[in-house]
């Protein structure tokens, strides 16, 4: 699904190397999870496959069910089946949430050349959704995001991955200012989206995380590279004894 | 000369060529009276050139010229704004009433007339207002260009809503002739209690020059919604004149898309207690040619009066944006509530806005802020748009709908909110 060869990337201004040759290979289906310190490049791996700009591809490639990701503008990729669920979801004051999620749903389609939902399809498909994240009749009116609490930007975040229907969904620290029951909540979302051939690329901090959303397999990102892969387990190593050991075993 | 007399001498040259082809109409004697007294005032004043502090953002030359520059007519290819208002239309064209165009003239808790007619009576209400409110409003201000208008003007509505009018007024102004010049001039009483939606559309002639005075009685409310045409040539000079009454209340929002010049003042005095004055604009303009200038000026003169002024202007390709608002607090005005918002979103490094925010406190018990912005498209909020995929024009248009809603949101009905948000969009796509 997502294929990433030996990926570099500097910030466009400064030129500072951000990503210094990721290599990563997902499979359709499957939920890889990123875990790293702070500052190893996680996020910016997360915009750079988003199309974000301010970020200057030097070397390497990364291709989504063949198309080249690189080459396309954010919108194209977001049709072509990618989506990026937002640490820091943005707020737009002026756009209410349901016509923001309309918007969206059918631009999507219209650029795939699909017949734009109408809008009772639309209506009836997002209460239902809606109602499974717990997000109320007001939250959907309101201006995206504005006034939102933490838990509820993201339960947001999950509401318009679950009405886009992407092939791979990335997740830059869904669980971040969540508590408890929220995390619960949104990793049900998430785990409702698992049907075999989506795939998903979880950037976390926490082992917490996975508890809920079981990966497949785990990545430690550090210095902008992949250094070490491995199964659920290395997710738990990471958990009880930090990152020093394993950044000392690459030397880093 | 000094710079002072180098100043008054300019102005008199202004006014010498902008009086060379007028006359004063003629009237019963109070309205002669009336336009006497605003002609004096223009020769005392003179008329406002470019060295004018108050004009210091825009040159008012085209509207002090003696012959009005052409403008190109534009037939707009979308159904007038309030057609689908159940409403008393009334209709000019290029600055002389249409008969024919009108609706019959007559509407429950409704007086209304041409000015012509109303200006030819002995007797009539309208000779405590005319002209008044508007050398009111030259203090501490001088507003020559509404004094010449009281001057010269013929035509133009003197309506007196005296309980609550169910259907609103709707004066449409059409531009039919390339070198119209119109001067129109509006005369409205409120009375206690009374209710009155004034809605406005159109551009006009190729130059106007408006006033409107309006007076609300204790309790009245007075609802104004007015567009200014799509027309790309057209110049207007209009100045609202207003003044509250106990616990009245005075709504105004104004919607302006293209027009080479425009100069909307507003000059609000807010008499008695607890009176409400809002006053709220949109703008979109596109080329080096659209200038838009938001002249505001409102005077707290009674306690516990609440003002607020929300303005937006979206500007591209080297428009031009003005805003200059004011509130004064009287001595004694205690517990007012003032509010200014100015805000112009740049849609390239070309378009400019100039703001010259003030307030002006006597009183030590009030609650008045301000605030001016300029900037451009928030490019998190951008990428946000296109992750979810939509197309980055299509994302501008989106934030820029949602940049102008704040002002928008002053209309109180919702369906006409809609409407003109409707015709933002589409101006938005022509202008992509």
């Amino acid at each position: 699904m997502l294929t990433i060869k030996n990926l570099h990337a500097e910030l466009e201004e400064e030129g500072k190397k951000i990503l210094k040759g990721v290599d990563l290979v997902l499979e359709p289906g499957k939920v890889h999870a990123i875990m790293g310190p702070n500052g190893s490049g996680k996020s910016t791996l997360s915009y750079i496959l988003a199309g974000r700009e301010g970020y200057e591809v030097t070397e390497g490639s990364a291709e989504l069910a063949g198309a080249d990701l690189l080459d396309m503008e954010p919108e194209e990729r977001a049709a072509a089946g990618l989506f990026l669920a937002f640490q820091y979801p943005v707020e737009i004051p002026g756009v209410g949430n349901m016509t923001f999620l309309r918007t969206a749903v059918n631009a999507q389609r219209k650029s795939r050349g699909e017949e734009e939902l109408s809008a009772g399809d639309f209506l009836k498909e997002v209460r239902a959704k809606a109602k499974t994240l717990k997000i109320d009749a007001d939250m959907l009116k309101r201006p995206v995001n504005v006034g939102f609490s933490g838990g509820e930007k993201k339960r947001n975040e999950i509401l318009q991955m679950a009405m886009l229907e992407p092939k791979m969904c990335i997740l830059d620290e869904t669980d971040s200012g969540l508590d408890v029951d929220a995390m619960k909540l949104v990793s049900e979302g998430v785990n409702a989206l698992r049907d075999g051939k989506r795939s998903f690329l979880v950037i976390t901090h926490y082992q917490r995380l996975l508890d809920h959303i079981k990966p497949d397999v785990v990545h430690i990102m550090a210095d902008g590279r992949i250094i070490k892969t491995g199964g659920p387990e290395l997710a738990l190593e990471v958990e009880h004894n930090g990152y020093a050991d394993i950044l000392a075993e690459e030397g880093i | 000369m000094g710079r002072a007399e180098t100043l008054k001498a300019l102005r008199a040259d202004a006014a010498a060529a902008r009086l060379a082809g007028l006359s004063l109409p003629q009237g019963a004697a109070w309205a002669n009276a009336a336009r006497q007294g605003a002609l004096a005032l223009v020769g005392a004043m003179g008329l406002p050139t470019k060295r004018d502090e108050y004009w210091k953002y825009t040159d008012p030359a085209t509207l002090t010229a003696g012959e009005a520059p052409q403008a190109a007519l534009f037939t707009p290819d979308e159904r007038p704004v309030f057609d689908g208002v159940d409403r008393l239309r009334i209709v000019f064209v290029d600055g002389v009433f249409d008969p024919e165009m009108s609706d019959d003239m007559t509407g429950e808790n409704l007086e209304i007339e041409r000015l012509s007619t109303a200006m030819a009576k002995d007797i009539h209400w309208a000779k405590d207002l005319y002209g008044r409110l508007e050398t009111e409003g030259h203090d501490p201000v001088e507003r020559p260009l509404a004094a010449l208008n009281s001057a010269f003007a013929t035509d133009g509505v003197v309506i007196r809503a005296t309980g609550k009018v169910r259907r609103p007024v709707n004066v449409s102004y059409l531009h039919r002739a390339m070198h119209s010049d119109a001067i129109l001039h509006h005369v409205i009483r409120v009375e206690k209690g009374a209710d009155l939606t004034f809605l406005e559309n159109g551009p006009a002639a190729a130059r106007l020059s408006k006033v409107m005075e309006v007076d609300v009685a204790d309790g009245g409310a007075f609802h104004h919604v007015r567009t200014q045409g799509r027309d790309h040539e057209r110049r207007a000079v209009t100045g609202s004149y207003a003044r509250l009454g106990e616990g009245s209340t005075y709504k105004s929002f104004t919607l302006t898309v293209n027009g080479r010049l425009t100069r909307n003042e507003t000059i609000i005095h807010l008499t008695g207690d607890e009176a409400v004055a809002h006053v709220a604009g949109a703008c979109v303009g596109d080329g080096k040619d659209f200038h838009h200038d938001d002249t505001v000026f409102i005077t707290h003169d009674a306690v516990a009066c609440e003002s607020r002024q929300v303005f937006k202007k979206v500007l591209r390709n080297g428009a031009t944006g003005v805003f200059q608002g004011k509130i004064l607090v009287k001595p004694g005005a205690q517990k007012t509530d003032g509010y200014q918002i100015s805000q112009s979103l740049l849609l390239d490094d070309d378009s400019q806005f100039l703001a010259k925010p003030e307030l002006e406190i006597y009183a030590d018990d009030v609650a008045c802020s301000h605030g001016s912005t300029s900037g451009a498209i928030d490019d998190t909020a951008l990428f946000y748009l296109r992750s979810r995929g939509l197309p980055e024009k299509q994302a501008t248009d989106l934030l820029t709908l949602a940049f102008l809603a704040e002002a928008l949101a002053e209309i109180e009905d919702e369906r006409l909110v809609d409407d003109l948000r409707g015709r933002l969009e589409s101006w938005l796509k022509r202008h992509r």
